[in-house]
């Protein structure tokens, strides 16, 4: 059993939520990995004693005492109340600490000033604002390593989770709300980010790489970005907002400022959805007519 | 005149979808050709169709359900195999539409028309049985909730010919599924399918409540009631106090999309999280709804299995009732992700680990059930302890996920879908399953074959761990939900394995439906003669099996728990069945078609409104209108079965159980 667990966590290290490349995804394996290992601790004696005890009080078993009297014991009851009760008791404290520690929307403490990002998810892409630098990106998301990220987050239609596994917390964007996040990514390096919340017909298209870059090399990026590209203003952003699939990775050398603020205060209106009859006439039949 | 509806409704550049139909359709056609041919089809009129006895439409309830089990699995092994074609830059063979399609309906399928008429379906047969009476309290209204159920789940599968189904996952979160994001007909399908299979869930949910709080057999208190009936209570308990929300949350989905409200829209003050929280305050209730039935089944098997009583009862029993209250307290952690705040996600978190505590005295229960006894290894047990071993499991990866910041990093992945299949199919499908082979001799007279029984459990359990262990993995590496096309590599491991423990599964269906065959031609070496083939502990096996159109030719009289154990006792003691008792006679509700044709003229209103055929709505409603008028002025409601009659069938049962109790009492 124990085996068979080391195996899996093993397999499952490469990139995923086990191999942490951030300080928040760090302390949310910590958490995961004590969870567990409270729980084992009497789901493993539960397995066992199953298959033990139907083993040994199998009907051939002669040496097997018959006790068909044996239905109940104060004793018994006391302790299988007791044993999940502590268990969820000590479960509960460490969700409590747990929830109120790792907040998404809790400020990571640093002596760095954060680096503030504005996301928006799109029918099917990721648009990223750097108001301070002043540029955006399509499905490319750069951040300096060992910097806070503050993240504020809003979708231009559906729902979708902004997600990088190996950073940390995923969290909801919604149309005409904003919610927030903060992640820091530890080390330079490429991470794997993605929607974890269907979207429709394209959400496969939904993931963007996460490029993590010494600080020193950030603003020289930020600057390069602001020397090419098209600019990012109402317009621009009403024909990103249509739906769109298989999107390559650019940016925007300009943003209008309060663009991200627009889209939440839906100043900017959501995006339209399908035109009618997308993906050909049958996959929409009631579009026909 | 028709509508939206044109031929362009019908996807014929779409060869899976047509010739899936097409094949069905033969296969239909095929059966009601043998059917007439046969000239079965009075008999199934009068003894199947119209039937308002609990057992029939019990059985109905099952073999509806084993249908759409079937259906499901044919979704999940199209999700399967596409995925595994599906990696890096391959398309695999279903394009997005048709995919989004498959998952959606595979959900929706497998938990309303499969899970649900699963449990609902053997809470039909057994408690009437169980309580010792003759029917449930409203057994016309009985047959009519079992059609509505059947008139959803077709309604779901024309949409696979005619339109489409939802693209939206089996709950249709907005604002996804509004008309902006949504403008085809098939979020239309899933409500009208859900709304109208949900008028009759509701109304079964009535029926059994009121049944087990009202007819129970003289003596039979509350805690003389076995378990399963208990579990039963909580069920429709939930049933009654949750499935309005559902009822209400889709009605307000369906003016948004109807008439233009703004409940849940991203505009105009409409609110899409709104629907998030309701849809959930249904929906977990709805988990409990499904699982609570499967505990009382394992609870009989265990006990019946293991020859013994069940260990801790009163303790079972407030754990149930426990479930019961705090599973309408732990909603939210379906959306920790929407950044409630530090103490809203841990207090939801708290609750539902607190929910656990419910489960695992269960658990413990059970294990001490089998503490002293003496085990046999029937198919039903070994359902029952697949189910032990695997739900610990599940139950562990719940709580995980219950722990908000461990589900920051795990929400909407495979991980969460490896947790809810882990409790679903290791919980409800394992315990109806045990159930089925379990109560199959009550109901036909004849047991399955035990052979293939244990070839089936071992397939499917071995499947069963292969894809849903190969879905932790993917969980933990990042994948998330319902995608269509495998966009990262490192994932194609995890997916092949699991594509290839479907295919260990479908052996395992394969056996399952070998077993029925085997077991149908082999009937007469499988004959259950005294109808208690298990050695039973409750009442529905002092009856015969299949029992009489009556139950009981005489309501049982109960002392203390176990009765039926007590009186075999006492019997097998003296070696002689208790006095010959005074036969009366019964009088039992008359077959109506008030079910069946409501329901037919229902399929007309989600029919015609799915596809804004406004008369033929209004037909519906004033067919389904005038058949409940015309059977609520019926004159005869009853019919009677003499008591000479009542006398010659329960001879040959006492007959039978009289030839079962001399042999007992030879020498070994």
């Amino acid at each position: 059993m124990t085996a068979v667990a080391a195996a899996l966590l093993l397999a499952a290290c490469g990139h995923g939520v086990l191999d942490p490349a951030g300080t928040v995804a760090a302390q949310e394996r910590t958490i995961l990995f004590n969870s567990l290992a409270i729980m084992l601790a009497i789901v493993v004696p539960t397995i066992i004693a199953t298959l033990v005890f139907a083993w040994w009080f199998r009907a051939s078993n002669d040496k097997a005492v018959y006790r068909p009297e044996f239905t109940y014991s104060g004793r018994i009851e006391l302790v299988v109340w007791s044993i999940p009760l502590l268990t969820i008791m000590f479960l509960g404290g460490l969700t409590w600490v747990g929830s109120h520690q790792l907040d998404p929307a809790k400020p990571i403490a640093s002596r760095t000033p954060p680096l503030e990002v504005q996301v928006v998810s799109l029918d099917w892409k990721w648009l990223f604002i750097y108001p301070a630098q002043g540029i955006a990106t399509v499905n490319r998301l750069v951040v300096p390593a060992g910097v806070p990220v503050h993240f504020s987050l809003t979708s231009a239609s559906v729902m979708n989770t902004f997600f990088v596994p190996q950073l940390g917390s995923q969290i909801y964007t919604m149309n005409a709300m904003r919610s927030q996040l903060w992640l820091q990514a530890d080390r330079p390096g490429v991470f794997y980010g993605q929607s974890g919340h269907f979207s429709g017909d394209g959400f496969p298209d939904m993931n963007f790489a996460v490029q993590a870059v010494p600080p020193a090399l950030f603003n020289g990026w930020a600057a390069a970005r602001r020397g090419a590209g098209p600019v990012l203003d109402a317009r621009g952003y009403a024909a990103l907002a249509k739906q769109s699939q298989r999107v390559s990775a650019y940016s925007y050398r300009a943003v209008q400022p309060g663009l991200f603020d627009a889209i939440v205060m839906q100043k900017l209106p959501p995006a339209p959805g399908p035109q009618v009859g997308r993906g050909g006439p049958h996959t929409s039949p009631g579009d026909a007519t | 005149m028709l509508g939206k509806l044109s031929w362009a409704a019908i996807p014929f550049s779409q060869p899976i979808p047509l010739v899936a139909a097409a094949v069905v359709g033969a296969g239909l056609l095929a059966v009601i050709g043998w059917v007439v041919i046969k000239g079965y089809l009075p008999y199934l009129w009068k003894e199947w169709i119209t039937s308002v006895d609990h057992k029939r439409v019990g059985i109905m309830y099952m073999i509806l359900a084993m249908a759409m089990l079937v259906r499901g699995f044919i979704d999940a092994i199209m999700m399967r195999t596409h995925q595994a074609m599906a990696m890096g830059e391959h398309q695999g063979y279903l394009p997005p539409e048709h995919y989004d399609q498959i998952f959606s309906a595979h959900g929706t399928i497998m938990i309303f028309f499969g899970a649900m008429p699963l449990v609902i379906g053997l809470m039909n047969f057994v408690l009437p049985l169980q309580l010792g009476v003759r029917d449930v309290a409203f057994p016309t209204l009985n047959s009519t909730s079992f059609w509505l159920t059947a008139t959803g789940a077709l309604l779901c599968n024309v949409s696979l010919v005619i339109g489409e189904f939802a693209r939206t996952g089996w709950l249709p979160y907005a604002p996804l599924s509004e008309t902006t994001y949504s403008p085809g007909v098939g979020v239309d399908y899933y409500l009208w399918a859900i709304q109208i299979s949900g008028v009759g869930t509701l109304m079964s949910g009535v029926n059994l409540v009121t049944t087990i709080l009202k007819m129970r057999a003289p003596g039979m208190g509350y805690f003389r009631m076995p378990m399963f009936c208990w579990t039963a209570l909580g069920s429709n308990m939930l049933i009654v106090a949750a499935f309005p929300i559902l009822t209400a949350t889709l009605a307000m989905l369906t003016l948004d999309r109807y008439l233009g409200f703004h409940f849940f829209t991203n505009d105009a003050g409409g609110n899409p999280m709104m629907f998030m929280n309701l849809i959930w305050s249904w929906g977990h209730p709805e988990v409990y709804i499904l699982i609570l039935p499967a505990f009382g089944i394992f609870s009989e098997v265990f006990s019946t299995f293991s020859g013994k009583p069940l260990f801790g009862y009163r303790s079972m029993v407030l754990a149930t009732l426990f479930i019961v209250v705090v599973s309408f307290t732990v909603w939210l952690h379906h959306f920790f992700t929407m950044g409630a705040g530090g103490d809203v996600n841990a207090a939801f978190g708290i609750a539902t680990s607190v929910i656990a505590v419910g489960t695992g005295v269960k658990v413990y229960n059970w294990l001490f059930t089998m503490y002293g006894g003496r085990i046999r290894f029937d198919t039903p047990m070994l359902w029952a302890l697949g189910f032990m071993v695997t739900f610990v499991i599940g139950g562990m990866t719940g709580v995980l996920l219950a722990v908000p910041p461990a589900d920051f990093l795990l929400h909407n992945s495979m991980f969460l879908v490896a947790h809810f299949h882990n409790v679903i199919i290791g919980g409800v499908v394992f315990g109806a399953f045990a159930g089925y082979t379990y109560w199959f001799p009550k109901a036909f007279g004849f047991r399955l074959d035990e052979r293939w029984g244990k070839i089936a459990f071992w397939f499917t359990i071995t499947g069963f761990v292969i894809v849903f262990g190969a879905f932790y993995v993917l969980g933990l590496e990042g994948m998330t939900r319902r995608l269509q096309r495998v966009p990262n590599l490192e994932w194609s491991g995890g997916v092949l394995v699991s594509a290839a423990g479907v295919g260990v599964m479908i052996l395992g269906v394969a056996a399952q439906i070998m077993q029925l065959v085997v077991s149908i031609r082999n009937r007469e070496a499988l004959r259950d003669e005294t109808g208690d083939p298990w050695d039973g502990r409750s009442l529905e096996w002092s009856t015969s099996s299949p029992p009489p159109p009556f139950n009981f030719a005489v309501l049982p009289d109960v002392h203390g728990q176990e009765v039926y154990w007590s009186i075999k006792q006492r019997a097998i003691e003296a070696q002689r069945m208790g006095e010959t008792p005074q036969y009366e006679t019964i009088h039992m509700p008359r077959n109506s078609p008030t079910g069946f044709i409501t329901a037919f003229f229902a399929t007309l209103i989600g029919f015609a409104l799915i596809w804004h055929i406004w008369w033929l709505a209004g037909l519906g409603f004033v067919g389904a209108y005038a058949t409940f008028v015309a059977f609520a002025w019926r004159d005869k409601e009853e019919y009677e079965i003499p008591a000479e009659e009542v006398a010659r069938i329960d001879r040959a049962r006492r007959d039978a159980r009289q030839a079962w109790l001399a042999r007992q009492g030879q020498p070994a």
